[in-house]
């Protein structure tokens, strides 16, 4: 099961306790009523879904309740690091990207262990 | 409901798991007795009033707990706490005058029910539905976390090294204590 660390929790809590919340660091705008159709949809609908390390909000739901931010990797899955909400996005270094990064093609745990084709071998 | 000796009536609470029990593979599982509840919510400006009416500090250390005779104050978030009095007297009516708008604390003593689950095996019990790690190191005596049994949400407090207190939602009692059943017959 994957770990998750919670900020407010101090501690890793198994994932089946908390509930992913969408893009994190998203600034709602000041003037909301007086924005086009279009910039609301921007802000409201369009999330940036980048393959590689992503900012999300997590929420520890099954357990203190607290929202807070993690930066993560969309490929691997693997969490870099949490932070409480409120925090200013993270500068990561190559080596926290670098250790989380998914193995390069080729490489086993990075192919399909079944295809279609070989399936009717 | 019982006829008293002025001709009035008396209501008697029954709680949803009353006279229920369950022993077996050297686990029991028994319905708490009614007490009161509080949940507190209350940010770091505010937990000196919760103090004041508490007698007590509440605690700041994630997952653990504080007793003071029958009562016991669990750290569920950062500003929210759950208090148990397990004999039921006048907490909720001292918290009616507090309203400074700091602080909040919600009469939650019926919502919750509560299964004592006791015995050396308690944690294989319990860990059939919850993936907390529940070695004393990880969760000792005096832990608590709001955490979940298979589908339901409940806290669990741990009072001795082979007793747990497992506090849920009165509408959620009839699955947990099945589920619990279920458990230790597999244990
Ligand atoms: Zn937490």
């Amino acid at each position: 099961m994957l770990l998750i660390n919670c900020p407010y929790c101090e501690e890793e809590r198994p994932e089946l306790e908390f509930r992913g919340a969408g893009e994190a660091h998203i600034a709602r705008p000041t003037n909301l009523a007086d924005i086009s159709d279009d910039d609301f949809e921007k802000f409201f609908f369009i999330k940036d879904n980048d393959k590689g390390v992503v900012f999300e909000r997590w929420r520890h739901i099954h357990g203190c309740g607290r929202f807070f931010n993690a930066a993560r990797h969309s490929v691997s899955d693997k969490f870099i690091m949490t932070y409480k909400a409120g925090v200013a996005k993270p500068k990561l270094t190559k080596a926290q990207i670098d250790a989380v990064k998914p193995p390069a093609k080729g490489t086993p745990a990075n192919e399909p262990v079944w295809t279609i084709e070989e399936g009717k071998k | 409901m019982s006829k008293s000796a002025s001709n009035t009536m008396t209501a008697m609470r029954v709680g949803p798991l009353d006279g229920l029990l369950f022993a077996s593979n050297g686990i029991s599982l028994t319905p708490a007795p009614s007490g009161t509840r509080l949940v507190i919510r209350a940010r770091a400006e505010a937990q000196a009033e919760a103090k004041k009416l508490l007698g007590f500090a509440l605690p700041t250390k994630p997952k653990t707990s504080i007793i003071k005779g029958d009562v016991h104050c669990l750290w569920i978030g950062p500003d929210e706490f759950l208090v148990i009095d397990v004999d039921g007297s006048g907490l909720p009516a001292k918290f009616e005058k507090a309203g400074n708008g700091k602080l909040a604390a919600i009469d939650v003593s019926h919502r919750n029910t509560a299964i004592i689950v006791s015995g050396p095996n308690a944690v294989d019990a319990l860990n059939s539905g919850c993936p907390q790690d529940l070695s004393l190191e990880a969760f000792p005596v005096g832990a608590a976390s709001r955490t979940i049994l298979g589908k339901a949400e409940m806290i669990l407090y741990r009072t001795s090294e082979a007793e747990f207190r497992v506090e849920c939602w009165r509408s959620f009692s009839d699955y947990v204590w099945k589920y619990l059943v279920d458990a230790v017959k597999s244990v």
